[in-house]
């Protein structure tokens, strides 16, 4: 979280304009609950490891993705996909031990772990026996 | 003026091309259900020289990946995706593909299939295909008297 918090930080003293605007698209996740946490997987392809800022504060997830312009001034044949940014944000109803929230980015697919917090796992209640 | 003309196909296209950009990357491909969707989507382009041809497979890793070139012209694509297997746990989207996918295209010209290289990279394939010398543009040089 403290990463986060300085990027921020820095991002705010120095806007940076880019050169060229790129459309920015909605990346495609699936979500599967287990006991112990959620976690996410997002087809972000074009994204490397270094390129991608994962933010959660107030039960929200918020994931964006940078992604270099590609084929700049050519002429396309085909044409069945844009290239742009990834954004992305979750409203995250369960509580989250947030410090230990990792992720990580492996052929173009970003994986979100989000442990629940000790309070928030089911538990299973032993019945004593008289 | 060729200019002012009135195109009623370029408003439409235009109206769909913005109509694009609100509802996503690949417009109405995959919303469309006359539009079979055709996994993986592909950009291809050219230049003198060669073909370039762009699909995204992400978590698609080089091992499950088959490329084949026939014929000079015929380009063909297949691999599969997987979902993490987990015993437990639900799921409360899917919305990503999976399975085995297979897609065959028409190059608009011939390419020398010895020579075509593929690069793989966050989960973009890049194929570069060398165009056959006969398709080459050749430039003619006019001699002056």
């Amino acid at each position: 979280m403290t990463t986060a918090m300085t990027r921020a930080q820095v991002g705010g003293d120095k806007p940076q304009r880019e050169a060229t605007r790129q459309a920015t698209y909605m990346p495609q996740f699936d979500i599967q609950e287990m006991d112990e946490g959620l976690v996410l997987y997002g087809d972000m392809p074009g994204v490397g490891p270094e390129d991608i800022d994962i933010r959660f504060e107030n039960g929200e997830l918020s994931i964006h993705g940078k992604v270099a312009p590609r084929q700049q001034n050519v002429s396309f044949l085909y044409r069945e996909y844009g290239v742009g940014d990834y954004h992305r944000t979750f409203a995250v109803g369960e509580s989250i031990d947030v410090e230990k929230i990792c992720a990580e980015m492996r052929h173009g697919v970003l994986t979100i772990h989000l442990p629940k917090s000790e309070k928030a796992r089911p538990r299973r209640i032993e019945v004593r026996a008289e | 003026m060729a200019s002012m003309r009135w195109e009623p196909l370029a408003e439409v296209n235009r109206l769909r091309n913005e109509m694009d950009r609100v509802f996503g990357r690949y417009g109405d491909r995959r919303s469309s259900p006359l539009a079979a969707p055709a996994y993986p989507p592909m950009n291809l382009w050219e230049d003198d020289d060669n073909l370039f041809l762009e699909a995204e497979l992400p978590g698609v890793g080089p091992e499950d990946l088959e490329i084949y070139v026939t014929g000079g012209n015929q380009l063909s694509l297949k691999g599969q995706r997987k979902r993490p297997e987990t015993p437990q746990g639900t799921w409360h989207r899917q919305e990503r593909e999976e399975g085995s996918y297979s897609r065959m295209l028409e190059l608009p010209c011939r390419v020398d299939s010895e020579h075509v290289s593929a690069e793989f990279r966050h989960g973009v394939l890049t194929l570069t295909l060398p165009k056959s010398p006969e398709v080459k543009p050749r430039r003619i040089t006019v001699k002056a008297e």
